[in-house]
């Protein structure tokens, strides 16, 4: 059995089949992309994963757990974690509260231990102060901790949410279109974060990706979706030579 | 120990400890000054009239800022929440007073009595709405608070030598009470008389005190980090494993509690009738945390003092004051979203513009 | 026999609530905010009514035909100054204006009118109708229910068979898109705070005469159970207005007259909650998916 078992899961809108009969094989430690052209379900795929959209049919087990049908909060809590295609940041915390919050659930304390300013409170603060100070260098963002993130340039921004999805210490980590809107050089950059991210945190990576260029530098198996289904699955030299696949990029 | 960071952040998302000793200060030190100038006599009666009632008001507010702030979302029965602890406090104090004389015993009593019912609203009510947001949140909360004051209002209670009488709806039928020793507590829509005067101005800073540091620490920790992702991204925050159902209910529970414990000591210091705590208190009430400045609670407090103190002290205002409410609900929503006014506010204020761009 | 006389009132209630409503469910479909101050427009409409017929001695027609021009122009004028600004706002800022307009509008009044309330003369001269000794159905209910039914009809034809209907039916569905095939999306925000605001004026001359008299908060409460009533039937759905509208009129005078004057409103407030609990979307309403 692989790290993520996705076994043919599919969901309709209103009659409209928008993904069907997806299945996935990533094995643990692996980059894995998941491409196509626009519209062919790459992020209803992330919304199935990560339980915003309840599959109609199938089953979704990671390493060992089956979390088909649990709610978005669960599947988080049970190693899985994301960023969004349109950033979705606390705009309105710090960026270091931002990654605070992703530690909610590792540094636990109770609400009336925080009113009180009990001694846990402090030690829990301390604690995830020096966590997330730490993640913050891994992105370069450490100088621009106590900015509101709403401020953040666009590029840190994303940044800033992969830094938020790690310190939810994932299994898995899914980002939806982590290049999008960056010029070549902020691409780069990013390709550079994600191997280190890979190697550091020891990270199972799962991306939507547009950008070609990013996806043929650094994904070892790729899945390629048109209209919802799967048109090819394999590994990236192989995918990205295939016929099917170029007619459903470049057209006939 | 305090983190000494350099606060580049606006008060809405974070206050330091440095920032919340600011509020503090400010709360002891207008109260005092204020109780200074009544001992001395320069300011009139009238004043001190208003100082128990604002404590009541600034612990309404910045509970209500809770909800509406830092959770985002509108809550339109904050003083439904106020009527139950108003009502369950005036009850336990009237029935209890001979049993109990002591002051110092019945009163804390009733208090905690009060909030902890209060609080119970708060989730009893929570816990319905947890499934809905923004306007309908809103239209259903205003429904609770409405049929809270008409519950009071159909409540019919009093007592004799064999006990308590209740009745929902009618009055209590004399010819079942011992008429010799009958009292009555509650008489439906009639003003509530007989409540001790508990509430003393002292006592009432106090709990501004106590309210101002259960919130403004509430805010500063895990749990009002929680709240505020939830209010600033309800689907990442979801994504990030945090739990919506407990946080709402944490909101709804403290913010209940205060405006339970604030209608208690109100209760404890005028005279009580249920159509005091209709909508349109809810309504004031959320005017000052919008002149507060959203989010902040020590805007909430400074609101609160002002919009409440001035109407009552430039008489001349007084037929205005509901229009001055409703022009500074829409003229602060126009502002906070209109770009220029942003930049005109970032030039008078250099720092902060400073502060602001990276 | 009573009963019947209890429902058929009830219904007359309710169409008023339904009209009402109708202004809170087109301006929810299409500008996606619930305007507050629907409710204080009726109230407006019924000073103005109350004003021309008393004050100014004008004939009904005339005066009702004021009172929707009066309502219509503020309507618009509202939406203009204090929401068109908030288009892009949050949701929390706009319901706060809104009810920031609704105070206005209330406190506006009772500096002009006063806070006692006037008598207002029905306009409605028909006799009542006499079934049997015990069930009669006065004039205004009458007038009330056709009045309604025959807006309920034309206001459906209108937005199916026309293009400004059509231009409607697009915006609620996708503001965006809408814009994009050329339909000018204020201009048909606009045409739907006239029409709500109109509607109101209308409603606003029918309360009054239901309910023989009028103060600055005359429109606050039928207005947050016409909201309701919206709530009920399904936001968005002019049918569901209809139905939403009628049922809780029903509901008001059954409970009033069986179970308790005092408590009638709560239990409409306590009809609202469940149907939020059970069907949040209302009966006729369809379920939205938030874009991740």
């Amino acid at each position: 059995m692989s790290f993520l078992e996705v076994t043919n899961i599919g969901i309709s809108f209103g009659g409209l089949r928008a993904v069907d009969d997806f299945c996935l094989h990533i094995e643990k430690g692996e980059l894995y992309g998941l491409i196509g052209p626009n519209g062919a379900g790459k992020t209803t795929v992330f919304n199935l994963l990560t339980g915003v959209y309840k599959p109609d049919r199938g089953t979704i087990v990671l390493d060992g757990e089956n979390l088909t049908g649990k709610s978005p909060i669960e599947i988080n809590q049970h190693g899985m974690a994301r960023t969004f295609q349109n950033i979705r940041l606390f705009h309105n915390l710090s960026v270091l509260d931002n990654v605070k919050v992703g530690l909610h659930n590792q540094i636990p304390y109770s609400a009336l231990e925080g009113v009180l300013r009990l001694p846990r409170y402090r030690k829990a603060e301390r604690e995830m102060d020096e966590k997330a100070e730490e993640l913050l260098e891994v992105f370069d963002l450490q100088g621009e901790k106590d900015y509101l993130s709403s401020n953040l340039p666009y590029g840190k921004q994303r940044k800033l949410e992969i830094a938020r999805a790690l310190a939810t210490n994932p299994k898995l980590l899914l980002l939806d279109e982590p290049a999008a809107g960056m010029n070549p050089n902020e691409t780069e950059e990013l390709m550079e974060t994600i191997q280190l991210v890979r190697k550091r945190f020891d990270m199972t990576i799962l991306l939507i990706e547009h950008d070609m260029k990013l996806v043929s530098g650094i994904c070892e198996e790729l899945t390629v979706l048109n209209f919802g289904s799967i048109l090819a699955q394999g590994k990236t030299s192989q995918v990205l030579n295939n016929p099917d696949v170029i007619t459903a990029y470049l057209g006939e | 120990m305090e983190k000494n960071k350099t606060k580049r952040v606006s008060g809405l998302a974070r206050p330091a400890f440095r920032s919340k000793l600011i509020t503090y200060v400010l709360a002891a030190g207008f109260f005092g000054v204020s109780a200074l100038l009544v001992q001395a006599e320069v300011a009139g009666s009238l004043y001190e009239g208003l100082l128990i009632p604002m404590c009541c008001y600034i612990m309404m507010a910045v509970s209500l800022n809770l909800t509406v702030g830092i959770l985002g979302e509108l809550s339109l029965g904050h003083a439904g929440f106020m009527c139950v602890g108003a009502y369950v406090g005036a009850v336990f104090s009237i029935v209890t007073r001979t049993a109990i004389p002591s002051a110092w015993i019945r009163f804390p009593l009733a208090l905690l009595l009060g909030g902890l019912t209060a609080a119970l609203f708060g989730v009893v009510i929570g816990i319905p709405i947890l499934r809905l947001r923004g306007d309908y949140l809103a239209i259903v909360t205003l429904a609770f608070g409405e049929i809270i004051r008409k519950l009071v209002e159909n409540l019919y209670i009093a007592v004799d030598a064999n006990g308590l009488h209740f009745s929902f709806a009618k009055a209590i039928d004399p010819l079942s009470m011992d008429l010799a020793t009958k009292k009555d507590i509650l008489n439906g829509p009639m003003a509530v008389s007989g409540i001790p005067r508990d509430t003393t101005l002292l006592l009432a800073v106090l709990f501004v005190m106590l309210t101002l540091f259960v919130v403004m620490n509430l805010i500063d920790s895990r749990s009002g980090r929680a709240i505020m992702a939830i209010r600033d991204n309800r689907i990442a925050a979801e994504a990030t494993g945090i739990s919506i159902t407990k946080h709402k209910l944490i909101v709804f529970t403290v913010s209940a509690f205060f405006a339970g414990l604030a209608g208690v000591l109100y209760a404890h210091s005028s005279t009580l009738k249920s159509t005091q705590f209709d909508y349109n208190l809810s309504i004031q009430i959320l005017v000052f945390v919008v002149l507060g400045g959203i989010g902040s609670t020590r805007g909430a407090m400074i609101a609160t003092v002002i919009l409440y103190a001035l109407p009552e002290l430039l008489r001349f205002l007084q037929d205005y004051r509901m229009l001055v409410y409703a022009i500074v609900l829409i003229v602060m929503m126009l502002l906070n979203n209109n770009a220029r006014f942003h930049q005109l506010k970032q030039t008078l204020f250099q720092r902060k513009a400073k502060e602001e761009t990276t | 026999m009573s009963f019947i006389s209890f429902l058929i009132s009830g219904i007359s209630l309710g169409s008023i609530y339904a009209l009402i409503a109708l202004g809170y469910t087109m301006v929810y479909g299409i500008a996606k905010m619930l305007n507050f101050a629907h409710g204080d427009v009726i109230m407006v409409g019924g000073f103005v009514v109350f004003t021309a017929m008393s004050t100014m001695q004008q004939p009904v027609w005339l005066s009702i035909l004021m009172g929707m021009v009066v309502c219509t122009v503020l309507g618009v004028t509202i939406e203009k100054i204090a929401y068109k600004p908030l288009r892009n706002a949050s949701p929390l800022s706009v319901l706060i204006t809104a009810i920031g307009v609704s105070y206005l509008l209330q406190n506006l009044a009772l500096l002009i009118f006063g806070s006692s309330s006037q008598t207002f003369q029905s306009v409605v001269s028909l006799p009542p109708i006499r079934i049997t000794e015990t069930l009669v159905i006065t004039g205004e209910t009458i007038v009330t229910i056709i009045t309604t039914v025959v807006i309920m009809v034309g206001l459906t034809l209108f937005i199916n068979r026309t293009k400004p209907g059509q231009a409607m039916l697009a915006v609620s569905e996708d503001r965006g898109a809408a814009q994009l095939m050329g339909v000018n999306v204020n201009g048909t925000i606009s045409l739907t705070f006239a029409i709500g605001s109109a509607l109101a004026a209308v409603a606003g001359v029918l309360l009054c005469s239901m309910y023989p008299q009028i103060n600055a908060y005359t429109g606050q409460m039928p207005g947050i159970k016409a909201f309701i009533a919206a709530v009920f039937g399904g936001i968005g759905s002019i049918p569901g207005a209809m139905i939403g509208g009628v049922l809780l009129g029903i509901i008001e005078n059954l409970s009033r007259a069986y179970i308790s004057s005092q408590l009638s409103d709560a239990i409409v407030f306590a009809v609202l909650i469940l149907m939020l609990l059970i069907k949040p979307t209302g009966i006729l309403g369809r379920k939205l998916n938030e874009k991740v």
